[in-house]
């Protein structure tokens, strides 16, 4: 039977496509020793943190692009990239010192987002770190937090108040020599969020961190880094949006994340970076390394990400399991339409004994979409009684779309378990007639079918998030499924 | 007082003319069986009343009465006509992954309260309204925990179109081929349902190739379709007699 697709609503929906008006601070484009040591200075970098730099820079140097992924694009031209873009504050050279100094067009940018800063405004029970281009402009909750001892701010401060945690952790779980991103990453990163969970401490909020992509031609290349120490725990979340342009803009983060002996750490994303329109001009490249360590015993981490936007997607949230007993999670809903395309997944990697990790990806390709999980389970010899279950399902709608699963398995442990369980999925136009028959109008059969699919991810999600990733969702499969 | 008026239809699919002038009364309370041979346009005739976008209506009328008006059904959506009260019970129920059957019912339920103004009902209070709808059809209450028709086997499909059924109560139910491929016991529970679901105000219409249903859900008419129209129609014992000569005699009657 034919299958109805109508025009993609995309392009009209992207809500969160305005540019805000503000007079920004911005490096001359182009990619270079200078430049690097220009961000630095302007960051006014400790030492640790410029040698970092140039070293990662040198080596990145010596790599080339990645073309391993299923994905095709335009080589990225890294000279016409500007590295550096940053809202003028308004009392000169520093940074605004509280929230109040925030400039007010900022503010209303963030409210506009859905993520009001202020302190009568603010959402309740959510600490916010606000990311605007290069720069974190603002972190909500902190004398609340500082109370409990746990350490929420921009990596900036970090550097500044806390270099010793910085130095201790910086690069230990994403090296600048992972892979050519990380490499560019590391020389180049200016802003990102630091939480540091104390011993023994349930962090009393979720913590949050909002990045925004605001100037043309800039790349943003945030850099995150959580540290739970033994026996505390910390759910963060992370929202991504940006303008829609027809040029294609790059984000290259890293995000690390290090476990101690019994601590958890739950990160959740929903990335909604502009995908481009219908004919795939303009969107955001989006490769980005996320690794986290259990780097103690019965430490757990656990990765929740809805993708739904990007032009390109390049991420694979990984867990290495170093601890004995240690657990790592990935729930992954990934949903591309028009012409965007994603290759992303996990990797699991069993290193201590009685180790066990979870994989459940949802992937659901729409109109010329191509959307790929990739994933590796790891047992190394050490991991006595490693545990995997791996569900990975492809939901097709339309029939343009690509989906592909690329499992890979390397079992050095006779030991281990490890399970795959993959299945395909069509939503059909019978599907949607039939329980319009029954009374159930477009958006309440398309919403029922995508929670039918996605349950096993959605209800990892913190309440307050999925909602919004759920309603995201839904209005991007909308103008998919006829 | 009349239901449904089916005035001269003529529709097509894939542009090739299925229904060719087709006319069909039916009043409040009455059952109506439509039988006839393969490709007489039975299924087509189901597909146009739900509103399918394959089929296209060329020329003609079916009005259905709603608050005593009559009301032109072509103009409406599929989801309006189900929730003004017409339901199609299908040959082929469609499986739906990962949508238990209790939310799917829920989400159909709500659906024509919301269209009617009622207030919607919660997961707790629709609980028990599921429960005795499976008692009273005699159906195992593992149905409502299950996805909508996923490895259920043909008998049980069409059982949870009753229920189905049971849970939006239309006015109009238009069973398309429900009793083929059941066995007897699935025979009868699905023919006990529909006959537990009868009232005074709503009317039924069988589609079918055998007279065996007839037996239990007893017609008030019958008609016989061929090549797109109805050429035939009568009592119950016209069943009687297709089930015993075939479908030869009428044509060849029609034909003097």
């Amino acid at each position: 039977m034919a299958e109805i697709v109508k025009e993609s609503l995309t392009d009209r929906e992207y809500k969160y496509g305005f540019e805000t008006q503000i007079e920004t601070e911005f490096f001359p484009k182009g990619l270079s020793e200078d430049i690097v040591n220009l961000i630095a200075d302007k960051r006014n970098d400790p030492p640790f943190v410029r040698e970092f730099r140039i070293k990662a820079y040198r080596h990145w140097l010596t790599l080339k692009e990645p073309t391993w992924a299923d994905v095709s694009y335009a080589p990225v031209d890294f000279q016409e990239i500007r590295y550096y873009s940053a809202p003028k504050s308004k009392k000169g050279g520093e940074g605004p010192k509280s929230l109040d100094e925030i400039d007010p067009e900022l503010l209303e940018t963030f409210n506009k987002l859905g993520i009001p800063l202020s302190e009568q405004k603010r959402l309740t029970g959510v600490a916010i770190d606000a990311v605007f281009d290069s720069v974190s402009v603002g972190t909500t909750h902190q004398e609340e937090l500082a109370a409990a001892g746990v350490i929420f701010c921009s990596l900036t401060e970090a550097i500044q108040n806390h270099p010793e945690i910085v130095e201790k952790y910086l690069g230990s779980v994403v090296p600048y020599k992972d892979n050519y991103y990380a490499a560019l990453n590391s020389a180049v990163f200016t802003d990102g969020s630091f939480v540091f969970i104390p011993k023994g401490v349930r962090c009393p909020l979720d913590l949050s961190t909002y990045f925004r992509i605001n100037a043309r031609e800039t790349g943003q290349f945030e850099r995150t880094l959580i540290v739970a120490e033994e026996g505390s725990y910390v759910s963060y979340l992370e929202g991504c949006t940006a303008p829609m342009r027809d040029e294609n803009q790059l984000h290259a983060a890293v995000v690390e994340l290090v476990a101690l002996e019994k601590a958890e750490i739950k990160y959740s994303t929903v990335q909604n970076w502009y995908a481009g329109d219908k004919e795939g001009k303009g969107g955001i490249y989006n490769f980005v390394t996320k690794r986290g360590i259990c780097q103690g015993a019965h430490s757990k981490i656990s990765w929740t990400q809805v993708e739904t936007g990007s032009a390109i997607t390049w991420k694979y949230p990984s867990v290495i399991l170093k601890g004995d007993h240690s657990a790592g999670e990935f729930y992954s809903v990934a949903l591309t339409n028009n012409k965007m395309q994603a290759d992303t997944g996990t990797k699991m990697i069993h290193i201590g004994k009685n180790t066990s990790s979870r994989i459940i990806s949802k992937g659901i390709s729409c109109d010329d979409s191509r959307n790929t999980y990739r994933g590796q389970v790891k047992i190394f010899p050490s991991a006595e009684n490693a545990r995997n279950f791996s569900q990975c399902d492809s939901m097709l709608v339309g029939d343009r779309c690509t989906a592909n699963t690329h499992p890979y398995l390397e079992v050095k442990n006779d030991s281990a378990i490890v399970e795959h369980e993959a299945t395909t999925s069509k939503i059909s136009a019978d599907q949607i007639f039939y329980m319009k028959s029954r009374g159930i109008d477009e958006e309440g059969a398309v919403s029922l079918l995508l929670h039918g699919f996605c349950k096993d991810v959605f209800k990892t999600l913190p309440l307050e998030f999925s909602v919004e990733a759920v309603k995201l969702l839904e209005m991007k499969l909308e103008g998919s499924v006829g | 007082m009349t239901m449904l008026e089916i005035k001269n239809l003529h529709a097509t699919v894939d542009g090739k003319e299925i229904l060719k002038g087709l006319s069909l009364k039916v009043n409040e309370g009455e059952v109506h069986a439509i039988m006839g041979p393969n490709g007489s346009g039975k299924s087509t005739l189901s597909k146009v009343l739900a509103g399918h976008p394959d089929y296209e209506v060329t020329s003609g009328e079916v009005n259905f009465e709603v608050n005593l008006r009559m009301r032109n059904v072509l103009d409406m959506s599929p989801e309006d006509r189900a929730r003004n009260g017409i339901f199609l019970a299908y040959q082929y129920p469609v499986e739906i992954p990962g949508v238990p059957n209790s939310v799917f019912l829920r989400a159909a339920f709500n659906a024509v309260c919301k269209y009617q103004g009622a207030k919607e009902v919660s997961e707790e209070a629709f609980a028990p309204v599921l429960k005795e709808k499976c008692k009273l059809l005699g159906m195992d209450e593992k149905f409502i925990d299950r996805e909508v028709n996923v490895a259920f086997s043909g008998g049980e499909k069409k059982r949870n179109e009753i229920l189905q059924m049971a849970i939006i109560q239309p006015r109009l139910a238009f069973l398309d081929e429900t009793d083929s491929g059941l066995d007897v016991d699935s025979l009868r529970i699905v023919s006990d349902g529909v006959n537990k679901l009868r009232r005074k105000d709503n009317a039924v219409v069988l589609v079918t190739h055998y007279q065996r249903i007839l037996n239990y859900i007893v017609p008030d008419f019958v008609h016989v379709l061929y090549q797109g129209k109805i050429i035939k129609s009568g009592g119950k014992e016209l069943a009687l007699e297709i089930e015993e000569k075939g479908y030869d005699w009428i044509l060849k009657d029609l034909a003097h």
